[in-house]
Order: C-alpha cells, then structure tokens, then sequence
C-alpha cells in the first residue's frame, strides 16, 4: 500500500451564509485546499455531503463542483454516508491514491443547512434514521440520541449535570477558532437549565447545524514532495470505516458503539499505535452522549465510564486525551455532511503547529472519527504529524 | 404521496407481523428474509402478541414536519416480550409518567396527517398496559 499525504487544506467559517451559494461555500474550500497544498491541477475530486438533495434541490455535486473549481472534465461524485458524508469522501478519496489510480485529489465536505425551516430541516435529518420503522413514528434526529442518553442515565447511574463538561471544553475551545460558528464559552450551570429539546436532551448537548465547507488535498508521497508549497504534508497513517445496523432498535447493544469499536481498532492496529498515543481526539460530540459512547468504543474509557472523562479534565487542552480542540461539532458547529472534513483539518492544524491560541504542545498523532446517523457508519482517520 | 409505500407496511403496522428464523428460532421485527443473528434465511411469518417494556422514552419538543401539530409527544424504544426491540410512540399515558421498565401494550392510533386533503397514517403505538380482564 502507497502512503498518502495531505498536502493542503481549506475551509470556511461554519455558520449562516445567506449570500455564499451551495457551489460558492464548496468552491471556496476547495481551493483554498488547492492554494495552501500549491496545486492547480486535480486527478479527481470527492465531495461529501447528506442533503444537497432535500435542503438545496441540488444533486450531482461532482460535476458541479469540479467545474466551479476550473476542473471541468476530470472523475468528480458525491459520497454520501448521512452525518459520516465528509470522512466517507475522505476515505474515497484515500482509497484513490492508495491504490495507486490517482496521484492528487480532492475531497470535500460540504452542507448548506439554514435555507430551509427548522421543521423542514429536522424531517431531513431525520432521512439518516430507519425510514418506515424510526422516522415514520415521528422520532428525530435528537430524540434518538434522547433516547440512548436516558437508557445511559438509568443504567450507569449519571445524571444530566454529569455531561456538562463536553460542552464547557468544547465552547472553551471554540473561543479561539477564527472558523468556529459559537465563539463564546458556557458554565456548566447554563448547560443544565438550557432548555429541552427532546428530554433528556437539552439545547447545549446538541450540536448547531450550519452552513459549511472544508476541505483537503491528498497526494502519494512522491506527488506531495514535489509540491510547491512551504506546507509540510502530514501523512494519514489510517483509514476504517465500519458499520452497524441502521435503526437504534435493531443494535445488538444499544449502549455500545459497535462501528466505532470496530473501525478505531482497525486504525489502531494500521497506524501501528495504541490509544493512549494518541495526543489528540476529534470526536464526533453531535451530541454529549456520543461523545461519551464514542470515548467507551474506542478503548478510552470502560462502560459507563465515558462520562466521567468530562469531569476529570482528561479531555481539556491540557488534559491526557484533549478532544474537540477548536471547538467540536458543539462549538465550531455541525455542517452535517463537512463535518468529517473539519475534524481532519483542525488535526492538520494542530499536528503542523497552525492551531493558534488552541495549539497543543508538539503532538504526534490525532485522531478524528466522523459517525453517520446514530452511529450506523462510523469513520475514523488517524494522521501522524510531519518528521 | 407514498401511498404504496404505507401500503406495504400494513401487516407490520397494523398486525406487527415480523418473522421467526427456523434455524436459530429468534423473532425479528421488523421482518427482513435475513436472520440478524445467524444470517441464514429466515421467511416464516410471525406475529408478535403486542406487549413488552419500555426501554427508553423521550419526549420530543421539536417536531419534524408533518409531526408538528402533535408536538410534545413521547418516543419510545419498546422492547417487547418476545426479544425484539422497536420505536413507537407512547400513547394514552394521562397522568401516567413513563418509566424504563414500564409495561405496555400495542394499540393502532394515527400516525401522521398529510394535511386537509392529504391521506392519514394508522400504525402502532403503545399504551401502559391495561389490568388483564380475566
Ligand atoms: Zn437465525
């Protein structure tokens, strides 16, 4: 297997672009990606996005974009895996490059989620779910995740209060991001009384939705070196990707990431690395009880024990495992179908040492994983930073 | 408007007729021809007695279209006696607070409208399950 590098990265701020059309926030990323990586020229182009279709009565994003880019003619589609669509197009385009039929490529992620009204918006989002068995009883997008942070609170004992620490760190962080859509910090005490959306989930567990674009360039090594750019290439040292039964109800084990175990081991054992190596993780907090679930899965915490990392200061900046560095999906927002694409480039960030106020101290190795629905697909990408 | 689509659903919603696997004997629903657990065909219809527990609930403030005249409602994971776990929606509750462990049975209620002219979905809720009438 051919090792592939990410030679440029690009994105936007997250947030309420009424005067940035689909194509325009897309284009933007891309080539900003495509002037930081010194590149005028792509093999192929992979965008990542949910609901171009439902939101925007816009499809075949491809082509689209590769002509909006100035790069009419080459191989360009859309990668969809619901809430996972960005990393879902990273790994495609990974694949491309690793398997030797690309030699530079570009992937997007890419959600333009305000246009529409708040009603309109959550019966889209709610596509990710089991149609005829989920969505149909009129169960959200939220009222999922309600539905594991109850069962989560009754089995293991914890009560809402106990998950304020995801959103706290996440704002913190989001305080210093240029690109982050809430730049303001919380106390815990806002967190508890914020109001109900589906119960027990309350406003400040749930992540915004918003408008937004970032993106990447992938290169083989030989490519990346080449490169006329000051930029150094940060290697993606593994990419899984895994999956689960798509409705809550058929899961094996309700209160267990399965796709998440699954695919972090397999990163795991391709970077060659343990999880306490890692020095960073961007996880996939949509919502407080992923990111508790999430932390469990991927060998952080025993059951029922994820909670409590957001209590000890393991997962602040200057924790053991800091997550969420420039702000999550909490702070910097939830573009649903770019958010796969922001964590990898916020490791870029941090792992070249561009991470500004947030800037972790010399990390080595991040880790970010991008989960579809409600944890049916779950992706997760390891990057090792440059020698 | 997905008139065929509820159409097919009718014995699931209506009747919660799922499968049974004659190789490994588990019940699923919903049905799927494919056994969850040993992944060998399983096409023998099976039709749930409509009582189980509540697993988990919430109630659900923000509505998606088409839901939102019904907003709060209460969301459940149901399982029922006979192992499988489904969603629905709670129904009847009064002054009854749900709980994780509550006992409930299967009543048919309407679903969703699809406006004045629009045709109405019937499926299955759940209601706190009734004195047994001896
Ligand atoms: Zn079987």
């Amino acid at each position: 297997m051919r090792d592939v590098f990410i030679a440029g990265i690009g994105q936007v701020p997250v947030g309420e672009h009424w005067e940035t059309s689909l194509r325009h926030l897309g284009a933007k990323a891309i080539l900003g990606a495509m002037e930081d990586a010194g590149v005028d020229r792509l093999d192929g182009l992979y965008v990542g996005n949910m609901l171009s279709g439902p939101l925007n009565q816009q499809e075949h994003l491809g082509a689209l974009l590769a002509d909006f880019v100035g790069q009419r003619g080459i191989e360009a589609l859309k990668v969809e895996a619901a809430c996972g669509s960005g990393a879902a197009a990273l790994r495609v385009g990974y694949a491309m490059i690793v398997s030797g039929l690309a030699e530079i490529v570009g992937v997007v992620g890419l959600e333009k989620m305000t246009e529409s009204r708040g009603p309109e918006t959550t019966a889209a989002l709610a596509m990710a779910a089991d149609g005829d068995y989920e969505a149909d009883h009129g169960v959200t997008f939220v009222a999922l995740n309600a539905l594991l942070m109850n069962r989560y609170m009754v089995e293991h004992e914890v009560s809402h209060a106990d998950f304020a620490g995801f959103a706290v760190v996440a704002h913190a962080n989001g305080v210093n991001n240029p690109n982050a859509m809430f730049r303001r910090p919380i106390t815990a005490e806002q967190f508890v009384r914020s109001g109900v959306v589906a119960s027990p989930i309350g406003m400040l567990d749930a992540s915004p939705i918003g408008d937004g674009a970032a993106a990447v360039i992938l290169a083989s090594r030989d490519v990346a070196r080449a490169l006329k750019t000051s930029r150094p290439p940060v290697r993606i040292a593994a990419s899984a990707f895994a999956t689960d039964a798509l409705a809550i109800h058929d899961r094996s084990d309700l209160l267990f990431l399965d796709a998440a175990a699954r695919s972090s081991h397999k990163a795991y054992e391709q970077a060659g690395i343990r999880p306490n190596d890692l020095d960073l993780f961007e996880l996939h907090d949509a919502f407080s009880i992923m990111a508790a679930l999430s932390l469990e899965a991927c060998g952080f915490a025993p059951r029922g024990g994820g909670v409590r990392l957001a209590q000890d200061g393991t997962i602040a900046l200057d924790g053991r495992l800091p997550i969420s560095t420039m702000g999550g999906l909490k702070a910097r927002g939830h573009p649903v179908g770019a958010t796969g694409v922001y964590q990898v480039v916020e490791i870029v960030q941090q792992l070249r040492g561009d991470a500004g106020r947030n800037q972790l101290p010399n990390p080595l190795w991040g880790m970010a994983q991008n989960i579809g629905g409600s944890g049916a697909s779950i992706i997760t990408h390891i990057l090792q930073a440059p020698e | 408007m997905e008139l065929s689509r509820h159409w097919r659903l009718q014995n699931q919603r209506y009747r919660l007729v799922g499968e049974v696997c004659d190789t490994c004997g588990v019940k699923i629903f919903p049905p799927r021809d494919i056994c969850p657990e040993c992944s060998k065909p399983a096409q023998e219809l099976y039709t749930f007695s409509g009582r189980g527990e509540v697993y988990s609930f919430s109630t659900v403030y923000n509505a998606p279209a088409g839901y939102e005249e019904y907003a709060p409602y209460t969301v459940a994971l149901v399982k029922l006696v006979e192992g499988p776990v489904l969603t629905a929606q709670l129904t009847d509750l009064g002054e009854t607070e749900p709980e994780i462990g509550m006992p409930v049975e299967m009543v048919t209620r309407q679903l969703r409208t699809e406006g004045d002219q629009g045709m109405i979905v019937y499926g299955y809720k759940f209601r706190p399950a009734l004195a047994a009438a001896v």
